[in-house]
């Protein structure tokens, strides 16, 4: 049982842009594409070849499928309220991490590799954010370790305890945090702007630039499994274990969707922010996840 | 006699008026007067007679109303350079750019000739784009960014480049000229008005009403010919009404630039029905074909004036929410206060006009200085703001919406008779000169026409308000960062067209 996650995600991730997109098109008085439309793009990327620049090495051509295999990787660790992901041990909640990290890695070093200056300035700046959002996720994880006396992350979803004020109010800063770290992420608002055209303000998508058929395909592909990923993270957070799946469920795609449309509400309702406020604001997560460590500290201590 | 003669915007003089002096006190008069700052040049042109080239400079006087016409009889391949204007004044440094590209002079003290356009009728034709050496630090620190000639939006091509300290950018380079139609020469070799006309809309697409109001009213006061009331209500109308749908337009570009979805898709609304309506009159959303010399086939009826009248009830109420909501919004805020700021001493040094001119601090304005069609009866006073920075042009365009949402109601109300007999065009006078200035909605667009003895045009200048401002956005840029390019650009929105003719 436990692959019940994994297909869930990558059930959620065919339709999560879609409901994103959607909200933003209904926000701006417009009727907007299907909810399978960014699939079905995706599918038609998949139908094409790719065309590979001649200043390009190896390292482009692939980057895009480890990227899509870190991604997976990672998904198989997330579990399902009480069912395990595919893959779980102790300490997994790092290798999730850094499975990530290395995806994103060769995405980078890709971008770099086809000589573009755009393409260097994009990977540059997701150098840096992911750098500064990596500190938030270690210390919020850590801080649930500290507080279950576990290190995976099915055992620390399995045995949350939501006893006390302090506790919910960690499991919702918990929560926030997640939701911000995968916005980061993903490239979305308010730090990347997923829309824009202008190559001098992208992030992620400017060192994608060179990428097209096929690799383009998994790359976005990648990038909706990420957000169903960080979505089923968040709702563990909600799944108390011991419930019957016909709660579960609906539950995890309820806060699936939640979560799509606060996505899709935030980038319609608020400008980027300037380039270099990014930093700061996602120091903030930092500090948010050191306020979720105090609290274990206090509840460990004299709770 | 004085070294100058004064004449007023339309107004057309015999060329022998315009008084010949040698380059020294041609020089000594445009550098002193330029020192004024009610004072700056709209145009600065040569032309070929015989072996010599006539030069041609019009400064207007933001005072009194005046434009100073001197001319000067220059030597093409003298040996010795000639003194730059620019070196005293750099608002110079594209007419002398122009001048050396198009005729080959040489000047002493030009800080840059950076060509203006690769155009086939260049005097150096071995200086190509392919060849062009680009501005260059030598660092190992900085990075160099290359954007264009194709634009990421598929608007129109131009190339800039940066020297970036990390995300910092420490200069820009804009090459333009892609666009180089040779306007000006088709000018002369089009012999018919119509033909002419067309050309004169096709300048910049997205300023028709102002370059055709320019060009008809430069034709009939070369003509001689007093336009009826009926056809200057249209023309007013006209500019008026572009310049609240292309603010608006601009509005909603600077709302995509942040990445502010409702700006961007309500302003974007709001816009539509505005250009909707130039369909509605005249067929063509753009306004093609509405304004002609001595006519106008498209009579501004009772019926157009309640649909009009409609469509600006339901615009102002919803533009007022949507401004209300945006700049009261502190994501935007923080992405427009401060951001690619030009300083009053730079707008001045550079010759700045038109709407970037006056969010620095300069009240210059032809609506009000060198009034022409109805803007004397609408006694236009210049909104002038002074912090010179993406914030300032965003907020100047929505007082000028708001300013001619007001004319536009002001003159509904009354709608001159359509003049059904009138005087039909006569030829151009010969061996005159004629300058028309209007305030187009990026600012002064200027048209010079010469005849010859036989009223043929013998040449004609254009000077598009993107000629001097693109200079502006570069040093604009300066010490911003990379990303906050496209919004400063935006926030300009020059003319690529315009620029390259």
């Amino acid at each position: 049982m436990s692959i019940v996650s994994f297909l869930l995600i990558i059930f959620t991730s065919l339709f999560f842009t879609g409901i994103v997109i959607r909200t933003k098109s209904i926000f701006s008085g417009r009727k907007g594409p299907g909810f399978f439309q960014p699939l079905k793009d995706i599918r038609r990327l998949f139908r094409k070849g790719a065309v590979y620049s001649k200043t390009t090495s190896f390292i482009f051509q692939i980057a895009p499928s480890i990227y899509f295999a870190s991604v997976l990787m990672a998904i198989f660790m997330v579990p399902f309220g009480n069912q395990p992901g595919i893959i779980s041990f102790q300490g997994d909640f790092i290798f999730f991490a850094y499975a990530l990290a290395l995806g994103k890695f060769f995405i980078i070093i890709s971008a770099l590799d086809t000589g573009s200056s755009f393409e260097g300035m994009g990977a540059s700046r997701e150098a840096l954010y992911s750098l500064l959002v990596e500190p938030a996720f270690f210390i919020l994880m850590g801080s649930f370790a500290l507080l279950t006396g576990h290190t995976s992350f099915y055992e620390i979803f399995g045995s949350l305890h939501f006893g006390s004020y302090i506790s919910y109010g960690e499991g919702t800063l918990a929560a926030i945090v997640l939701v911000f770290i995968a916005l980061i992420e993903n490239s979305r608002m308010p730090v990347d702007d997923p829309k824009t055209h202008l190559e001098l303000t992208m992030v992620h998508e400017v060192m994608i630039l060179d990428n097209s058929g096929f690799d383009l395909g998994l790359i976005l592909y990648s990038t909706n499994l990420k957000f169903a990923m960080y979505g089923a993270l968040i709702a563990n957070f909600f799944l108390t274990p011991g419930y019957e799946w016909y709660y579960s469920l609906p539950i995890f795609i309820g806060v699936q969707i939640v979560f799509a449309v606060i996505v899709g509400t935030v980038e319609s309702f608020m400008a980027r922010f300037r380039m270099n406020h990014n930093p700061q604001y996602i120091f903030m997560l930092t500090s948010i996840s050191l306020l979720i460590f105090i609290g274990v500290l206090i509840l460990k201590k004299f709770v | 006699m004085s070294n100058y003669i004064a004449i007023k915007n339309n107004q057309t003089i015999p060329v022998q008026n315009i008084p010949v002096l040698d380059y020294e006190d041609f020089f000594a008069l445009n550098t002193g007067l330029i020192q004024h700052e009610e004072n700056h040049c709209v145009s600065y042109f040569g032309y070929r007679i015989q072996d010599k080239l006539k030069l041609t400079c019009c400064m207007a006087n933001d005072t009194d109303g005046n434009i100073l016409i001197s001319s000067c009889e220059i030597k093409t391949n003298a040996r010795e350079p000639y003194p730059s204007f620019t070196a005293h004044h750099l608002s110079f440094h594209f007419f002398e750019r122009e001048l050396h590209e198009n005729f080959g002079i040489n000047y002493a003290g030009h800080p840059w000739l950076k060509p203006v356009r690769f155009s086939f009728d260049r005097t150096n034709k071995d200086s190509r784009i392919e060849n062009y050496p680009f501005y260059q630090i030598k660092s190992e620190e900085l990075h160099e960014v290359g954007v264009g000639p194709i634009h990421a939006g598929v608007i129109e091509p131009g190339h800039f480049r940066f020297i970036c300290n990390g995300e910092q950018i420490l200069h820009l380079e804009i090459q333009l000229g892609y666009q180089h139609r040779g306007i000006e020469q088709l000018f002369l070799n089009k012999k018919k008005l119509l033909q002419r006309t067309t050309l004169a809309e096709s300048i910049a697409g997205d300023t028709v009403a102002g370059h055709t109001t320019t060009f008809v009213n430069l034709w009939e006061s070369l003509c001689n010919y007093q336009a009826d009331e009926d056809l200057q209500f249209a023309r007013t109308l006209a500019l008026e009404l572009e310049r609240l749908a292309i603010h608006t337009g601009d509005l909603s570009a600077i709302c995509t630039d942040i990445a502010y979805q409702l700006g961007s898709s309500v302003f974007g609304r709001l816009r539509t029905p505005l250009i909707n309506f130039f369909q509605i009159w005249c067929g063509n959303r753009l306004g093609k074909g509405l304004i002609r010399a001595g006519k106008s086939n498209f009579y501004f009826t009772e019926g157009l004036r309640k649909q009009l009248e409609q469509l600006l009830d339901a615009y102002e109420n919803d533009y007022g929410q949507m401004w209300e909501e945006f700049h009261t919004l502190p994501s935007a805020l923080a992405r427009l206060e401060k951001t690619g700021v030009v300083t009053r001493e730079q707008a001045i040094a550079i010759g700045l006009v038109g709407m970037a001119a006056k969010t620095s601090g300069i009240r210059r304005d032809v609506r009000a200085t060198h009034v022409h069609d109805l803007y004397g009866q609408l006694n236009h006073q210049p909104v002038v703001k002074h912090h010179g920075d993406v914030y300032s042009r965003a907020h100047l365009r929505n007082k000028e919406i708001r300013q001619s949402m007001g004319y536009i109601r002001k003159m509904l109300q009354n709608i001159p008779q359509e003049n059904k007999n009138r005087r039909p065009l006569s030829s151009p006078q010969p061996a005159s000169f004629t300058l028309s200035l209007a305030e187009g909605w990026r600012g002064e667009i200027c048209h010079c026409a010469v005849t010859d003895k036989d009223g043929e045009l013998m040449h004609y200048k254009i000077k598009d308000p993107s000629m001097h401002n693109w200079l502006a956005l570069a040093l604009a840029v300066r010490n911003n960062e990379i990303s906050d390019f496209p919004i400063c650009n935006k926030s300009f929105d020059l003319s690529y067209c315009g620029h390259d003719l």
